[in-house]
Protein backbone atom coordinates (compact mmCIF):
# COMPACT_ATOMS: atom_id res chain seq x y z
CA UNK A 1 0.00 0.00 0.00
CA UNK A 2 1.38 3.42 -0.90
CA UNK A 3 2.24 5.82 1.89
CA UNK A 4 -0.37 8.22 0.55
CA UNK A 5 -3.18 5.78 1.29
CA UNK A 6 -2.25 5.95 4.98
CA UNK A 7 -2.35 9.72 5.01
CA UNK A 8 -5.55 11.50 6.06
CA UNK A 9 -8.02 12.17 3.23
CA UNK A 10 -7.96 15.80 2.14
CA UNK A 11 -10.68 15.41 -0.50
CA UNK A 12 -13.61 13.06 -0.01
CA UNK A 13 -16.46 12.79 -2.48
CA UNK A 14 -19.31 10.29 -2.17
CA UNK A 15 -22.16 9.90 -4.63
CA UNK A 16 -21.69 13.40 -6.06
CA UNK A 17 -24.37 14.43 -8.51
CA UNK A 18 -24.55 17.80 -10.22
CA UNK A 19 -27.33 18.84 -12.56
CA UNK A 20 -27.78 22.04 -14.51
CA UNK A 21 -31.51 22.03 -15.08
CA UNK A 22 -32.33 18.59 -16.48
CA UNK A 23 -28.79 17.93 -17.66
CA UNK A 24 -26.69 15.75 -15.36
CA UNK A 25 -23.00 16.63 -15.57
CA UNK A 26 -21.82 14.52 -12.63
CA UNK A 27 -23.68 11.25 -12.10
CA UNK A 28 -22.44 9.82 -8.85
CA UNK A 29 -18.74 10.52 -8.39
CA UNK A 30 -16.78 8.78 -5.64
CA UNK A 31 -13.26 10.06 -5.10
CA UNK A 32 -10.78 10.20 -2.24
CA UNK A 33 -7.51 12.11 -2.42
CA UNK A 34 -5.13 11.62 0.47
CA UNK A 35 -2.77 14.23 1.87
CA UNK A 36 0.32 14.64 -0.30
CA UNK A 37 -1.13 12.93 -3.37
CA UNK A 38 -0.77 14.52 -6.79
CA UNK A 39 -3.78 13.23 -8.70
CA UNK A 40 -4.20 13.82 -12.40
CA UNK A 41 -7.86 14.06 -13.35
CA UNK A 42 -8.15 12.95 -16.95
CA UNK A 43 -11.11 12.79 -19.26
CA UNK A 44 -12.54 14.04 -22.54
CA UNK A 45 -14.18 17.42 -23.00
CA UNK A 46 -17.57 17.47 -21.31
CA UNK A 47 -16.69 14.71 -18.85
CA UNK A 48 -17.33 16.96 -15.85
CA UNK A 49 -13.77 17.73 -14.76
CA UNK A 50 -14.26 21.49 -14.44
CA UNK A 51 -17.61 21.01 -12.71
CA UNK A 52 -16.01 18.67 -10.16
CA UNK A 53 -13.17 21.12 -9.50
CA UNK A 54 -15.58 24.05 -9.13
CA UNK A 55 -17.61 22.13 -6.55
CA UNK A 56 -14.44 21.30 -4.61
CA UNK A 57 -13.38 24.95 -4.86
CA UNK A 58 -16.76 25.98 -3.31
CA UNK A 59 -17.67 27.91 -6.46
CA UNK A 60 -20.56 25.59 -7.24
CA UNK A 61 -22.95 23.57 -5.07
CA UNK A 62 -23.62 19.85 -5.48
CA UNK A 63 -27.12 18.73 -6.37
CA UNK A 64 -26.69 15.60 -4.25
CA UNK A 65 -23.92 13.73 -2.49
CA UNK A 66 -21.33 14.32 0.16
CA UNK A 67 -18.26 16.44 -0.38
CA UNK A 68 -15.55 17.16 2.17
CA UNK A 69 -12.40 19.19 1.78
CA UNK A 70 -9.80 19.19 4.55
CA UNK A 71 -12.47 17.57 6.68
CA UNK A 72 -15.00 20.37 6.15
CA UNK A 73 -18.34 19.54 4.64
CA UNK A 74 -19.29 21.43 1.49
CA UNK A 75 -21.19 23.63 0.95
CA UNK A 76 -22.20 24.08 4.61
CA UNK A 77 -18.68 24.72 5.90
CA UNK A 78 -17.36 26.27 2.70
CA UNK A 79 -15.98 29.43 4.29
CA UNK A 80 -13.79 27.36 6.64
CA UNK A 81 -12.69 25.04 3.83
CA UNK A 82 -11.55 27.95 1.65
CA UNK A 83 -8.64 28.64 4.01
CA UNK A 84 -7.15 25.32 2.94
CA UNK A 85 -7.56 25.49 -0.80
CA UNK A 86 -6.02 27.31 -3.74
CA UNK A 87 -7.30 27.24 -7.31
CA UNK A 88 -5.48 27.68 -10.60
CA UNK A 89 -8.13 27.92 -13.28
CA UNK A 90 -8.39 28.41 -17.06
CA UNK A 91 -8.46 32.12 -16.36
CA UNK A 92 -5.75 33.61 -14.17
CA UNK A 93 -8.23 35.40 -11.83
CA UNK A 94 -6.03 38.50 -11.98
CA UNK A 95 -6.73 42.18 -12.60
CA UNK A 96 -5.14 43.41 -15.80
CA UNK A 97 -5.04 47.05 -14.70
CA UNK A 98 -3.04 46.25 -11.59
CA UNK A 99 0.62 45.28 -11.46
CA UNK A 100 1.78 41.81 -10.48
CA UNK A 101 2.71 42.98 -6.99
CA UNK A 102 -0.58 44.88 -6.58
CA UNK A 103 -2.57 41.80 -7.54
CA UNK A 104 -0.77 39.68 -4.96
CA UNK A 105 -1.02 42.42 -2.34
CA UNK A 106 -4.77 42.62 -2.90
CA UNK A 107 -5.26 38.87 -2.54
CA UNK A 108 -2.95 38.81 0.49
CA UNK A 109 -5.28 41.31 2.16
CA UNK A 110 -8.34 39.25 1.28
CA UNK A 111 -6.73 36.13 2.68
CA UNK A 112 -5.32 37.81 5.77
CA UNK A 113 -1.80 36.64 4.95
CA UNK A 114 0.70 37.67 7.66
CA UNK A 115 3.96 39.33 6.52
CA UNK A 116 2.27 39.90 3.18
CA UNK A 117 5.06 41.97 1.56
CA UNK A 118 7.75 39.41 2.34
CA UNK A 119 5.49 36.58 1.25
CA UNK A 120 4.57 38.09 -2.11
CA UNK A 121 8.18 39.00 -2.88
CA UNK A 122 9.27 35.44 -2.10
CA UNK A 123 6.61 34.04 -4.41
CA UNK A 124 7.36 36.51 -7.20
CA UNK A 125 11.00 35.41 -7.11
CA UNK A 126 10.06 31.75 -7.13
CA UNK A 127 7.79 32.10 -10.17
CA UNK A 128 10.40 34.23 -11.94
CA UNK A 129 8.38 37.45 -12.07
CA UNK A 130 10.17 39.61 -9.51
CA UNK A 131 11.69 41.83 -12.21
CA UNK A 132 8.22 42.42 -13.66
CA UNK A 133 6.49 43.01 -10.33
CA UNK A 134 5.60 46.63 -11.15
CA UNK A 135 4.32 45.87 -14.66
CA UNK A 136 0.61 45.70 -15.40
CA UNK A 137 -0.72 42.18 -15.73
CA UNK A 138 -2.37 42.99 -19.05
CA UNK A 139 1.13 43.36 -20.53
CA UNK A 140 2.03 39.80 -19.48
CA UNK A 141 2.08 36.83 -21.81
CA UNK A 142 -0.25 33.91 -21.15
CA UNK A 143 2.60 31.94 -19.58
CA UNK A 144 3.55 34.78 -17.26
CA UNK A 145 -0.07 35.25 -16.20
CA UNK A 146 -0.30 31.56 -15.40
CA UNK A 147 2.84 31.71 -13.26
CA UNK A 148 1.45 34.71 -11.42
CA UNK A 149 -1.82 32.82 -10.99
CA UNK A 150 0.09 30.04 -9.26
CA UNK A 151 1.73 32.59 -6.99
CA UNK A 152 -1.74 33.94 -6.20
CA UNK A 153 -3.03 30.45 -5.43
CA UNK A 154 -0.11 29.77 -3.07
CA UNK A 155 -0.18 33.09 -1.20
CA UNK A 156 -2.03 31.75 1.81
CA UNK A 157 -0.06 28.49 1.83
CA UNK A 158 -3.01 26.19 1.09
CA UNK A 159 -2.90 22.51 1.91
CA UNK A 160 -4.90 21.63 -1.23
CA UNK A 161 -4.27 22.93 -4.72
CA UNK A 162 -6.89 22.48 -7.44
CA UNK A 163 -5.72 23.05 -11.00
CA UNK A 164 -7.95 23.14 -14.07
CA UNK A 165 -6.05 22.72 -17.34
CA UNK A 166 -3.10 24.89 -16.27
CA UNK A 167 -1.24 24.23 -19.55
CA UNK A 168 -3.99 25.72 -21.71
CA UNK A 169 -2.60 28.27 -24.15
CA UNK A 170 1.04 27.85 -23.11
CA UNK A 171 3.89 27.50 -25.59
CA UNK A 172 6.63 24.90 -25.04
CA UNK A 173 8.88 27.22 -23.08
CA UNK A 174 6.10 28.42 -20.81
CA UNK A 175 4.90 24.84 -20.33
CA UNK A 176 8.41 23.76 -19.35
CA UNK A 177 8.61 26.57 -16.79
CA UNK A 178 5.25 25.48 -15.43
CA UNK A 179 6.55 21.89 -15.16
CA UNK A 180 9.38 23.14 -12.92
CA UNK A 181 6.94 24.99 -10.69
CA UNK A 182 4.58 22.06 -10.40
CA UNK A 183 7.43 19.68 -9.60
CA UNK A 184 8.44 21.97 -6.76
CA UNK A 185 4.83 22.08 -5.54
CA UNK A 186 4.62 18.30 -5.68
CA UNK A 187 7.89 17.98 -3.75
CA UNK A 188 6.43 20.14 -0.96
CA UNK A 189 3.88 17.51 -0.19
CA UNK A 190 0.79 19.56 -0.99
CA UNK A 191 -2.32 17.72 -2.07
CA UNK A 192 -2.93 18.46 -5.73
CA UNK A 193 -5.83 17.57 -7.98
CA UNK A 194 -5.11 18.64 -11.53
CA UNK A 195 -7.39 18.31 -14.54
CA UNK A 196 -5.42 18.16 -17.75
CA UNK A 197 -5.46 16.87 -21.31
CA UNK A 198 -1.68 16.95 -21.45
CA UNK A 199 -0.89 13.29 -20.73
CA UNK A 200 2.91 13.40 -21.15
CA UNK A 201 3.24 16.30 -18.74
CA UNK A 202 0.94 14.95 -16.04
CA UNK A 203 2.63 11.56 -16.31
CA UNK A 204 5.82 13.12 -14.97
CA UNK A 205 4.01 14.77 -12.04
CA UNK A 206 1.15 12.61 -10.86
CA UNK A 207 1.19 9.85 -8.26
CA UNK A 208 -2.24 8.63 -9.43
CA UNK A 209 -4.44 8.94 -12.49
CA UNK A 210 -8.21 9.19 -12.26
CA UNK A 211 -10.27 9.08 -15.44
CA UNK A 212 -13.64 10.82 -15.48
CA UNK A 213 -15.99 10.08 -18.35
CA UNK A 214 -19.65 10.97 -18.78
CA UNK A 215 -19.88 12.23 -15.23
CA UNK A 216 -18.48 9.13 -13.50
CA UNK A 217 -15.07 7.91 -12.37
CA UNK A 218 -14.23 5.23 -14.91
CA UNK A 219 -10.80 4.25 -13.61
CA UNK A 220 -8.24 5.03 -10.94
CA UNK A 221 -4.65 3.86 -11.37
CA UNK A 222 -1.48 4.50 -9.32
CA UNK A 223 1.32 6.00 -11.38
CA UNK A 224 3.68 3.22 -10.44
CA UNK A 225 1.34 0.62 -11.92
CA UNK A 226 1.54 1.89 -15.49
CA UNK A 227 4.38 2.77 -17.84
CA UNK A 228 4.55 5.94 -19.94
CA UNK A 229 4.09 3.83 -23.05
CA UNK A 230 0.90 2.19 -21.81
CA UNK A 231 -0.63 5.34 -20.34
CA UNK A 232 -2.17 6.59 -23.59
CA UNK A 233 -3.62 3.16 -24.40
CA UNK A 234 -5.03 2.91 -20.88
CA UNK A 235 -6.63 6.34 -21.21
CA UNK A 236 -8.13 5.63 -24.63
CA UNK A 237 -9.47 2.27 -23.57
CA UNK A 238 -11.08 3.77 -20.49
CA UNK A 239 -12.67 6.67 -22.33
CA UNK A 240 -14.02 4.51 -25.14
CA UNK A 241 -15.48 1.91 -22.80
CA UNK A 242 -19.31 1.86 -23.14
CA UNK A 243 -21.23 3.63 -20.42
CA UNK A 244 -22.80 1.30 -17.85
CA UNK A 245 -26.57 0.89 -18.11
CA UNK A 246 -28.21 3.16 -15.52
CA UNK B 1 14.31 28.00 -12.44
CA UNK B 2 15.04 26.04 -9.27
CA UNK B 3 12.97 22.98 -8.42
CA UNK B 4 13.56 23.41 -4.69
CA UNK B 5 10.38 23.39 -2.61
CA UNK B 6 8.62 26.70 -2.90
CA UNK B 7 8.21 27.18 0.79
CA UNK B 8 9.80 25.27 3.63
CA UNK B 9 7.70 26.87 6.38
CA UNK B 10 5.34 24.61 8.24
CA UNK B 11 1.96 24.40 6.55
CA UNK B 12 -0.13 27.37 7.60
CA UNK B 13 -2.36 26.64 10.52
CA UNK B 14 -5.97 27.61 10.33
CA UNK B 15 -6.34 31.38 10.39
CA UNK B 16 -9.51 33.11 11.44
CA UNK B 17 -11.73 34.38 8.66
CA UNK B 18 -10.57 37.70 7.21
CA UNK B 19 -12.26 40.59 9.03
CA UNK B 20 -15.19 42.00 7.08
CA UNK B 21 -14.00 45.59 7.13
CA UNK B 22 -10.50 44.62 5.99
CA UNK B 23 -11.90 42.71 3.00
CA UNK B 24 -14.30 45.55 2.14
CA UNK B 25 -11.52 48.14 2.15
CA UNK B 26 -9.28 45.87 0.05
CA UNK B 27 -12.00 45.56 -2.60
CA UNK B 28 -12.63 49.31 -2.62
CA UNK B 29 -8.91 49.98 -2.98
CA UNK B 30 -8.68 47.48 -5.82
CA UNK B 31 -11.59 49.08 -7.73
CA UNK B 32 -10.22 52.59 -7.26
CA UNK B 33 -6.70 51.57 -8.29
CA UNK B 34 -7.99 49.75 -11.39
CA UNK B 35 -10.14 52.71 -12.36
CA UNK B 36 -7.24 55.12 -11.83
CA UNK B 37 -5.24 53.13 -14.39
CA UNK B 38 -7.96 52.44 -16.93
CA UNK B 39 -10.36 55.40 -16.44
CA UNK B 40 -12.85 53.24 -18.26
CA UNK B 41 -15.84 53.24 -15.96
CA UNK B 42 -15.96 56.89 -14.94
CA UNK B 43 -15.30 58.18 -18.44
CA UNK B 44 -18.09 56.07 -19.94
CA UNK B 45 -20.49 57.18 -17.20
CA UNK B 46 -19.56 60.83 -17.78
CA UNK B 47 -19.94 60.65 -21.55
CA UNK B 48 -23.32 58.99 -21.18
CA UNK B 49 -24.45 61.51 -18.57
CA UNK B 50 -23.43 64.40 -20.81
CA UNK B 51 -25.27 62.87 -23.74
CA UNK B 52 -28.44 62.51 -21.65
CA UNK B 53 -28.16 66.10 -20.40
CA UNK B 54 -27.70 67.56 -23.86
CA UNK B 55 -30.56 65.52 -25.26
CA UNK B 56 -32.85 66.77 -22.48
CA UNK B 57 -31.66 70.33 -22.98
CA UNK B 58 -32.01 70.56 -26.74
CA UNK B 59 -34.89 68.16 -27.37
CA UNK B 60 -37.33 69.62 -24.85
CA UNK B 61 -36.84 73.42 -25.41
CA UNK B 62 -38.29 74.36 -22.04
CA UNK B 63 -38.88 77.89 -20.84
CA UNK B 64 -37.00 79.10 -17.77
CA UNK B 65 -39.86 78.45 -15.33
CA UNK B 66 -40.51 74.90 -16.57
CA UNK B 67 -36.82 74.13 -16.45
CA UNK B 68 -36.80 74.97 -12.77
CA UNK B 69 -39.77 72.64 -12.23
CA UNK B 70 -38.17 69.62 -13.93
CA UNK B 71 -34.54 69.99 -12.93
CA UNK B 72 -34.83 67.48 -10.08
CA UNK B 73 -36.30 64.77 -12.29
CA UNK B 74 -33.85 65.50 -15.06
CA UNK B 75 -30.91 65.29 -12.68
CA UNK B 76 -32.00 61.91 -11.29
CA UNK B 77 -32.77 60.56 -14.76
CA UNK B 78 -29.22 61.39 -15.75
CA UNK B 79 -27.82 59.72 -12.63
CA UNK B 80 -30.01 56.64 -13.17
CA UNK B 81 -29.07 56.00 -16.79
CA UNK B 82 -25.37 56.72 -16.34
CA UNK B 83 -25.36 54.77 -13.09
CA UNK B 84 -26.81 51.69 -14.81
CA UNK B 85 -23.93 51.78 -17.26
CA UNK B 86 -21.44 52.03 -14.40
CA UNK B 87 -23.00 49.17 -12.44
CA UNK B 88 -22.98 46.86 -15.44
CA UNK B 89 -19.35 47.61 -16.27
CA UNK B 90 -18.23 47.31 -12.66
CA UNK B 91 -19.53 43.74 -12.31
CA UNK B 92 -18.76 42.77 -15.91
CA UNK B 93 -15.11 43.64 -15.34
CA UNK B 94 -14.96 41.04 -12.55
CA UNK B 95 -16.82 38.37 -14.49
CA UNK B 96 -15.06 38.78 -17.84
CA UNK B 97 -11.58 38.45 -16.39
CA UNK B 98 -12.65 35.54 -14.18
CA UNK B 99 -11.66 37.62 -11.18
CA UNK B 100 -15.08 37.18 -9.59
CA UNK B 101 -14.09 33.58 -8.86
CA UNK B 102 -10.95 34.91 -7.19
CA UNK B 103 -13.10 37.01 -4.85
CA UNK B 104 -15.48 34.13 -4.17
CA UNK B 105 -12.54 31.85 -3.26
CA UNK B 106 -11.35 34.08 -0.44
CA UNK B 107 -11.95 32.81 3.12
CA UNK B 108 -14.23 35.63 4.15
CA UNK B 109 -17.90 36.45 4.44
CA UNK B 110 -18.93 36.85 0.80
CA UNK B 111 -21.09 39.80 1.76
CA UNK B 112 -17.80 41.70 1.95
CA UNK B 113 -17.72 41.54 -1.85
CA UNK B 114 -21.16 43.14 -1.95
CA UNK B 115 -20.28 45.87 0.54
CA UNK B 116 -16.95 46.58 -1.15
CA UNK B 117 -18.57 46.89 -4.58
CA UNK B 118 -21.39 49.07 -3.16
CA UNK B 119 -18.87 51.42 -1.60
CA UNK B 120 -16.75 51.61 -4.75
CA UNK B 121 -19.78 52.09 -7.02
CA UNK B 122 -21.08 54.76 -4.65
CA UNK B 123 -17.80 56.66 -4.89
CA UNK B 124 -17.92 56.45 -8.69
CA UNK B 125 -21.49 57.77 -8.74
CA UNK B 126 -20.59 60.64 -6.44
CA UNK B 127 -17.61 61.46 -8.66
CA UNK B 128 -19.91 61.50 -11.67
CA UNK B 129 -22.37 63.71 -9.81
CA UNK B 130 -19.53 66.05 -8.90
CA UNK B 131 -18.73 66.47 -12.58
CA UNK B 132 -22.36 66.69 -13.76
CA UNK B 133 -23.61 69.24 -11.21
CA UNK B 134 -21.51 72.21 -12.44
CA UNK B 135 -22.63 71.53 -15.99
CA UNK B 136 -26.31 71.35 -15.03
CA UNK B 137 -25.88 74.53 -12.95
CA UNK B 138 -24.57 76.30 -16.04
CA UNK B 139 -27.14 74.91 -18.47
CA UNK B 140 -30.10 75.59 -16.24
CA UNK B 141 -28.78 78.75 -14.56
CA UNK B 142 -29.38 77.29 -11.10
CA UNK B 143 -27.05 77.01 -8.15
CA UNK B 144 -27.12 73.28 -7.37
CA UNK B 145 -24.39 73.36 -4.77
CA UNK B 146 -26.72 73.50 -1.78
CA UNK B 147 -26.02 71.44 1.28
CA UNK B 148 -29.49 69.88 1.38
CA UNK B 149 -29.40 68.87 -2.28
CA UNK B 150 -25.91 67.45 -1.93
CA UNK B 151 -27.13 65.41 1.04
CA UNK B 152 -30.01 64.04 -1.04
CA UNK B 153 -27.60 63.10 -3.83
CA UNK B 154 -25.40 61.26 -1.31
CA UNK B 155 -28.37 59.35 0.14
CA UNK B 156 -30.08 58.71 -3.17
CA UNK B 157 -26.97 57.40 -4.90
CA UNK B 158 -26.29 55.10 -1.92
CA UNK B 159 -29.75 53.53 -2.20
CA UNK B 160 -29.35 53.27 -5.95
CA UNK B 161 -26.04 51.40 -5.78
CA UNK B 162 -27.26 49.26 -2.87
CA UNK B 163 -29.99 47.70 -4.99
CA UNK B 164 -28.11 48.09 -8.27
CA UNK B 165 -25.01 46.20 -7.12
CA UNK B 166 -27.07 43.20 -6.03
CA UNK B 167 -29.00 43.14 -9.29
CA UNK B 168 -25.82 43.63 -11.34
CA UNK B 169 -24.35 40.58 -9.58
CA UNK B 170 -27.43 38.59 -10.64
CA UNK B 171 -27.49 39.95 -14.18
CA UNK B 172 -23.77 39.46 -14.85
CA UNK B 173 -24.27 35.68 -14.90
CA UNK B 174 -26.63 35.97 -17.87
CA UNK B 175 -25.68 36.39 -21.51
CA UNK B 176 -28.16 39.26 -21.92
CA UNK B 177 -26.84 41.17 -18.92
CA UNK B 178 -26.72 44.55 -20.71
CA UNK B 179 -30.45 44.33 -21.32
CA UNK B 180 -31.35 42.48 -18.13
CA UNK B 181 -29.95 44.92 -15.58
CA UNK B 182 -32.01 47.97 -16.64
CA UNK B 183 -35.15 45.81 -16.84
CA UNK B 184 -34.60 44.53 -13.29
CA UNK B 185 -33.22 47.73 -11.81
CA UNK B 186 -35.51 50.50 -12.98
CA UNK B 187 -38.71 49.24 -11.33
CA UNK B 188 -36.94 48.28 -8.09
CA UNK B 189 -35.10 51.57 -7.76
CA UNK B 190 -38.32 53.64 -7.80
CA UNK B 191 -38.58 53.65 -3.96
CA UNK B 192 -35.24 55.52 -4.06
CA UNK B 193 -35.85 57.71 -7.10
CA UNK B 194 -39.28 59.07 -6.19
CA UNK B 195 -38.34 60.42 -2.74
CA UNK B 196 -34.96 61.55 -4.09
CA UNK B 197 -36.63 63.67 -6.77
CA UNK B 198 -39.18 65.09 -4.31
CA UNK B 199 -36.52 65.89 -1.73
CA UNK B 200 -34.28 67.45 -4.39
CA UNK B 201 -37.11 69.72 -5.55
CA UNK B 202 -37.90 70.58 -1.95
CA UNK B 203 -34.39 71.93 -1.42
CA UNK B 204 -34.17 73.60 -4.83
CA UNK B 205 -37.47 75.47 -4.32
CA UNK B 206 -36.63 76.32 -0.69
CA UNK B 207 -39.86 74.70 0.47
CA UNK B 208 -40.62 74.37 4.22
CA UNK B 209 -38.93 71.30 5.69
CA UNK B 210 -42.24 69.82 6.80
CA UNK B 211 -43.40 69.68 3.16
CA UNK B 212 -40.75 67.18 2.08
CA UNK B 213 -39.27 65.74 5.31
CA UNK B 214 -41.16 62.49 4.71
CA UNK B 215 -39.30 62.07 1.41
CA UNK B 216 -35.95 62.37 3.15
CA UNK B 217 -37.04 59.92 5.86
CA UNK B 218 -38.23 57.49 3.20
CA UNK B 219 -34.90 57.79 1.41
CA UNK B 220 -32.98 56.92 4.57
CA UNK B 221 -35.28 53.98 5.27
CA UNK B 222 -34.98 52.54 1.75
CA UNK B 223 -31.20 52.89 1.91
CA UNK B 224 -31.10 50.84 5.10
CA UNK B 225 -33.52 48.24 3.76
CA UNK B 226 -31.73 47.80 0.44
CA UNK B 227 -28.33 47.55 2.11
CA UNK B 228 -29.62 44.94 4.56
CA UNK B 229 -31.31 42.91 1.81
CA UNK B 230 -28.20 43.03 -0.37
CA UNK B 231 -25.97 42.01 2.54
CA UNK B 232 -28.18 39.02 3.36
CA UNK B 233 -28.86 37.82 -0.19
CA UNK B 234 -25.50 38.30 -1.94
CA UNK B 235 -24.11 34.87 -1.08
CA UNK B 236 -27.28 33.19 -2.32
CA UNK B 237 -27.21 35.26 -5.52
CA UNK B 238 -23.64 34.11 -6.21
CA UNK B 239 -24.41 30.43 -5.64
CA UNK B 240 -24.08 28.33 -8.79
Amino acid sequence: MSSHAQAPPMIQVRGLVKRFGLRAVLRGVDLTVHAGEFVALLGPNGAGKTTLLRILATLSRPTRGEVRLAGYRLPGQASQARRYLGLVSHQPLLYGDLSAAQNLRFYARLYGVPDAEARLQTLLRRVGLYARRRDLVRTFSRGMQQRLAIARALLHDPAVLLMDEPYTGLDQDAAARLDDLLQAIAAEGRTVLMASHNLPRVAALASRFVVLTRGRIAASMPRAAISDRDLLDFYRATVMRPAPAS
Amino acid sequence: MSTAPLDTRPRAQARPQTALWRAVLAIVWKDLASEWRSRELLSSMMVFALAVLFIFNFALELDARTRTEVIGGMLWSTFTFAGTLGLNRSMAAEKDRGALDGLLLAPMDRSAIYLGKVLANWLFMLAMAGLVLPLVSMLYNQNLFRLGLLGVIVLGSLGYVAVGTLLAAMAVQARTRDMLLPILLLPLVLPVLIPAVRASMGFLRDLPWADFASSVHLLVATDIIFLAVGYMLFDAVMAE
